[in-house]
C-alpha cells in the first residue's frame, strides 16, 4: 500500500534544515535557470541564500502562473459549520479548553448561510467543522453537502482525517476538495501543539492524503501551519508531501495554502516569525517548482500584503470571511476561530481584481452526477 | 553512477539490446558482449527451447545475461498472456517483454489489449515490462496495474529516427515512478545518450547496433554513450541561459 510515510521517515528534520541553510548563490542561479526544478531546488528557491533574488523570482513566478491560469483569480468563501472540538491545540480558538459556548448549525441556518454567500456571488464553498463526531460526524458533514449541492457548484471541506470509505460517501454526495493541513511536518512539536483528542496523532493525519488519493477525491490541498516550527523546513516536507502524491494518485489536482499564525481567543505567539518577504519568497518558490498546483490565500492576510501578492502566483483568493459557525448572518458574535485581517467586502474585493487586471472566476466546477 | 533496479534484480549496465537482424548467431554474441548489456530481449516466436543448441539461445548463454523474451508477433491480451506462459515455463523466467502490435507494417503497440494483457500477467506473477506509445496517461495506468516499468517509444520501432517524442517522454520521466525505458526508435549513440540526459532510466537498441557496418564497434558505441547519458543526468546539466527582460517591479512594496 502506498503511504507517504515510507518516504517522510527516510527525510530528517536537521539535516533538512541544514541543506536548505547551506544552499548557496550558486545553488539559486541554477535553480532558476532549471527548466526542470526539483526539491533541491526548491530548497534553493526557499533559502536565505534566494533572498537576494526575490524580484527574479516573483517576476518568473507571475510569468509562469500567466502561462497556465492566464489573468484569473478564482473566488471562495469559507463557511463554518461548528466549533465543537474534542482536540486540544495550542493554536486554535476552538482548542477544547477554551471554555466558551459552542455552536453547531442546524438544517435551517446552514441554508440561511449559504443562501447569504450564493448572493454575493460565491459558488465555490469551503465548508470547515472542529472535530467533534458524535455531534459533527461523517453524518453531519453528508447531510451539509446534500443540503447545499444543489446550489453550490464546488464544495470543499476542512474537517476532522476520515477513512478512505468515508471520503468515498461524502464524493459520491457531490464532494469536491479536501484541504487537511499536516500544521507541522515536525513530528515532536506537532506533538506539543496537539496534546490531546485524534488529532494527536500524527501519522493518521500524515497518511490522510493517501486516503483521500485511493478515495479519488478531485482535490486535495496541503500545507503547514507557519509559526509553530521553521517555515523553510516545513515548506520543504509540503513539498516532498506534493511531489510524492502526484505521482501517486495522479488524476487529482493539489493545492497550498500558506496560513500564518493570526491572533485568536486563548492565543500562541509564533514560535518562529515569518516575514511578508518570507511568505513572497515561499509563494514564488512553490509557484516555480510546479506549474499547475493552485495557490490559496486567505484573509489571514492583511490588505497591502493580498493586493501585491495576487500578481505572484496565487490563483485562488476568499473575502470577507467570517471563522465563527453562523458568522454570516445566523450568529455573528459566536467563537471564532482566528481574527482575519483583509476586512474589505466581497465587492471591494471583486473590483480591485478586475482594476489589476484579473478576470474573477466564481465558478469552475460542475458536479456531473448521474444518479441525480 | 547508480545502479537500475527492476522487480528483483539489477543492472550496472543501463542499454538493454536485442537479439534480431544480425547476420550471424556469432557477430551477435560478439556485439552483445561488447555491449555489457545485462537484459537481452529475445523473440519467443524465434527460439526452440526443446533444442539444446537452438542458435540464440546457446549464444546468450553468458552469466550476466538475463534473457527477456518478449511476444513479438501476438496481436491481442489473450495471445500475449499465452506467450508469456509458454515462455515461462519454456526459458524458465517470469520476466518478459509485452508487446503487442496487430499491425504488421509499423509494429505499433496497441495500448488497450497491452494494459488489458499487462493487468493480467501481472496477477499471474510476471514481471511485466510492457513496449508502448509514448503516453503518459497510458503510462500511469500501466504503473496502476502493477507494471514493474515502461518501456515508451522514441520513434516507430526500427526507424532509426531518434526521440521523436521527446515531448511525451519528459512528462512520462517527470510523473513516472516506476522505471522508464526508452524502447525503438533509438538509431544513433547521441541519441540513446539524449535519452539518458533527460532522466530515461535505461534504453533499449537492437537495429541500429545489428545494422551496422561493424556491429561490435557500434555495440560498444552505445555502451558509452549510455554510460555519458547517465553520467550527465546524475551531474545535472548547466543550465541553457534565458535572456532576462526587464519589467516593473512587483517586490517593491516589501521594502
Amino acid at each position: 500500500m502506498h503511504s507517504f510515510k515510507n518516504i517522510f521517515d527516510t527525510h530528517s528534520w536537521a539535516d533538512t534544515l541544514n541543506s536548505i541553510r547551506n544552499k548557496t548563490e550558486a545553488d539559486v542561479q541554477r535553480a532558476l535557470q532549471n527548466p526542470k526544478r526539483d526539491l533541491e531546488d526548491f530548497k534553493a528557491l526557499i533559502s536565505p541564500a534566494a533572498q537576494p533574488f526575490l524580484e527574479e523570482m516573483a517576476q518568473a513566478s507571475k510569468a509562469q502562473t500567466q502561462k497556465r491560469f492566464g489573468n484569473t483569480i478564482q473566488m471562495y468563501a469559507p463557511m463554518y459549520l461548528s466549533n465543537e472540538c474534542q482536540n486540544i491545540c495550542t493554536y486554535c480558538g476552538f482548542s477544547l479548553t477554551n471554555k466558551i459556548p459552542r455552536k453547531t448549525l442546524t438544517d435551517a441556518e446552514i441554508s440561511q448561510e449559504v443562501s447569504f454567500l450564493k448572493s454575493k456571488g460565491y459558488n465555490h464553498i469551503l465548508l470547515v467543522t472542529g472535530e467533534a463526531n458524535k455531534t459533527v460526524g461523517v453524518e453531519y458533514i453528508k447531510n451539509a453537502i446534500r443540503l447545499i449541492q444543489s446550489e453550490i457548484a464546488n464544495i470543499t471541506i476542512e474537517v476532522q482525517p476520515l477513512e478512505k470509505e468515508e471520503y468515498e460517501q461524502l464524493i459520491g454526495e457531490g464532494l469536491y476538495a479536501v484541504l487537511v493541513y499536516q500544521e507541522t511536518y515536525h513530528r515532536e512539536e506537532y506533538k506539543k501543539h496537539h496534546p490531546k483528542g485524534k488529532k494527536s496523532n500524527f501519522d493518521y493525519r500524515l497518511d490522510t492524503p493517501d486516503r483521500l488519493g485511493k478515495a479519488g477525491v478531485h482535490k486535495i490541498g496541503l500545507g503547514a501551519l507557519f509559526g509553530l516550527e521553521d517555515w523553510r523546513a516545513d515548506s520543504f516536507f509540503t513539498a516532498l508531501h506534493l511531489r510524492y502524491l502526484q505521482k501517486t494518485y495522479w488524476k487529482t489536482k493539489y493545492s497550498i495554502s500558506f496560513p500564518r499564525l493570526r491572533p485568536h481567543s486563548g492565543g500562541l505567539e509564533p514560535k518562529v516569525a515569518m516575514t511578508d518577504s518570507d511568505l513572497a519568497q515561499l509563494i514564488c518558490a512553490f509557484r516555480l517548482l510546479d506549474e499547475d498546483v493552485e495557490l490559496s490565500l486567505s484573509t489571514r492576510e492583511s490588505e497591502t500584503f493580498r493586493d501585491h501578492i495576487i500578481h505572484f502566483g496565487i490563483t485562488s483568493i476568499s473575502a470577507e470571511s467570517k471563522t465563527n459557525p453562523g458568522g454570516y448572518t445566523v450568529e455573528k458574535e459566536s467563537l471564532e476561530q482566528f481574527e482575519i485581517s483583509d476586512n474589505r467586502s466581497t465587492e471591494e474585493i471583486s473590483k480591485m481584481l478586475s482594476s489589476k487586471g484579473f478576470e474573477v472566476v466564481w465558478k469552475d466546477w460542475h458536479h456531473f452526477n448521474p444518479a441525480n | 553512477m547508480s545502479i537500475l533496479k527492476i522487480a528483483d534484480k539489477e543492472f550496472h549496465s543501463r542499454l538493454f539490446t536485442g537479439t534480431g537482424k544480425f547476420s550471424s548467431s556469432q557477430q551477435m554474441e560478439k556485439s552483445l558482449l561488447a555491449s555489457e548489456s545485462e537484459l537481452i530481449t529475445v523473440a519467443l516466436k524465434r527460439v526452440d527451447p526443446e533444442n539444446e543448441q537452438d542458435d540464440i539461445l546457446k549464444h546468450l548463454a553468458h552469466p550476466h545475461i538475463h534473457l527477456l523474451p518478449n511476444t513479438s508477433g501476438v496481436r491481442t491480451a489473450k495471445e500475449a498472456v499465452f506467450a508469456a506462459q509458454l515462455s515461462r515455463e519454456a526459458l524458465g523466467t517470469n520476466w518478459v517483454k509485452l508487446e503487442i502490435h496487430p499491425d504488421p507494417k509499423y509494429l505499433l503497440p496497441d495500448p488497450i489489449e497491452t494494459l488489458k494483457a499487462a493487468e493480467e500477467l501481472v496477477k499471474l506473477g510476471f514481471v511485466v515490462m510492457p513496449y508502448i506509445h509514448a503516453d503518459p496517461v497510458l503510462c500511469k495506468r500501466l504503473e496502476d496495474v502493477g507494471a514493474q516499468c515502461v518501456m515508451p517509444l522514441g520513434a516507430p520501432i526500427g526507424s532509426n529516427k531518434g526521440l521523436k517524442t521527446i515531448e511525451f517522454l519528459d512528462i512520462i520521466i517527470a510523473q513516472s515512478n516506476v522505471p522508464v525505458i526508452v524502447d525503438a526508435g533509438i538509431g544513433s549513440p547521441s541519441h540513446a545518450a539524449h535519452a539518458m540526459e533527460i532522466g530515461a532510466d535505461a534504453v533499449l537498441v537492437n537495429t541500429a547496433i545489428a545494422v551496422s557496418q561493424n556491429p561490435v564497434a557500434m555495440a560498444e558505441a552505445f555502451k558509452w554513450a549510455v554510460k555519458a547519458g547517465r553520467m550527465a543526468y546524475e551531474a545535472k546539466l548547466a543550465p541553457v541561459k534565458a535572456h532576462a527582460e526587464a519589467s516593473s517591479p512587483l517586490t517593491q512594496f516589501l521594502s
